[in-house]
């Protein structure tokens, strides 16, 4: 039976901040009375999550739905000597990278809050195989920048690969509650939307039985931040002297990352559940550019006991 | 033993900000909110 051995304050953090993110990026509540989606300055802001900014709630712009619609627009606009590369969106991406790496898909990603929620349903435990987590990769360049930017039509525009074939969240966010607000877009249903919603479907069924799959296997916006996990000024650090191998953190961790291996792993969304909840023998700690913020908790099954 | 430090990551903070800024600078900030107020119909799954 698994013990707690820390306290919960960063975890319960966490669950406050995800909450706050989701209702901060879907605080349009106008909407049933509007029947439409905002339309105010704000959608020019880009959150960090996946959100999808046809959601009639989203208050913010998807990043991974800008940055297609760059490269899918990239060829007529230069030719219109408008010279827009995506920097913007590249440079907000890059920065957060930079700073924490891929901590926003732990904090304040909705979708990934979401796959969290549904992780709960009891169910048996199926673990995703390691190679199905490179395809996020193939999806990034694939579907976000070369299918956008090579398959034009004769006016040179592409089209927005991921949203269109793909992206649950759009289907869950979008699709289904503009289908109910708007009547009349019913008649425009195909087999494209037909074909999302069974790609939502198949992801949500996995989400019962595996811990965030769409994080670990297709989320190009998780696949972006993974790039700097090493490399950014927030690292998680293991110390294999204390480390006796006992799998707490594997066991306890939503992404399936067996940090002892690698403690700045590409599927680590520093959630920090395995600092806070599973390392009982302090092996477990984090570092701001090189430098220990808070000591690795001395934590022993003694100490930690439960008080009588 | 001294905790080791690497300037990569205040090298690349520099580097994406200054895209970020050159990005605003070229007007795509209105480029986004052009894209974003409108319903978008892939995302959707109907265009």
């Amino acid at each position: 039976m698994p013990q707690l051995y820390g306290n919960r304050v960063m975890l319960i953090l966490r669950r406050w901040i995800q909450i706050l993110a989701t209702v901060l990026s879907n605080a349009y509540w106008k909407f049933p009375f509007t029947r439409g989606i905002y339309q105010g300055n704000l959608k020019a802001v880009c959150v960090p999550g996946l959100n999808c900014y046809s959601c009639p709630a989203a208050t913010g712009s998807c990043p991974l739905g800008a940055l297609q619609n760059f490269m899918a627009t990239l060829r007529p606009r230069f030719g219109a000597g408008h010279t827009h590369f995506g920097l913007y969106v590249i440079g907000m991406l890059g920065l957060i990278g930079s700073l924490v790496g891929r901590m926003p898909c732990a904090w304040l990603c909705p979708f990934g809050f979401l796959q969290e929620l549904i992780h709960k349903i009891p169910s048996p435990e199926f673990e995703i195989p390691k190679p199905l987590t490179y395809i996020k990769y193939i999806l990034l360049g694939l579907f976000i920048f070369i299918l956008p930017l090579l398959a034009v039509d004769e006016f040179g525009y592409g089209i927005t690969w991921f949203c269109k074939h793909i992206c649950p969240a759009g289907t869950l966010e979008a699709g289904i509650p503009l289908m109910l607000l708007k009547p009349e877009l019913r008649e425009l249903i195909g087999i494209l939307f037909h074909s999302k919603l069974l790609i939502l479907a198949l992801f949500l069924a996995w989400m019962v039985v595996s811990r965030r799959p769409f994080c670990r296997v297709a989320c190009p916006l998780g696949a972006i931040y993974s790039l700097f996990n090493k490399v950014s000024v927030f690292r998680m650090t293991h110390d294999p002297d204390k480390c006796t191998l006992c799998e707490a953190c594997y066991r306890d961790c939503p992404m399936g990352v067996k940090f002892y291996e690698d403690a700045n792993h590409y599927d680590c969304i520093r959630c920090l559940k395995c600092y806070q909840e599973s390392c009982r023998f302090g092996a477990i700690s984090y570092e701001v550019a090189g430098i220990p913020l808070l000591k690795a908790l001395e934590r022993t099954a003694e100490t930690d006991a439960p008080m009588e | 033993m001294a905790p080791k430090k690497s300037t990569l990551p205040f090298v690349l903070i520099v580097l994406f900000a200054l895209f970020l800024a050159i990005g605003i600078n070229l007007g795509e900030v209105s480029s986004v909110l052009e894209k974003a107020i409108r319903v978008c119909l892939s995302c959707m799954g109907i265009g």
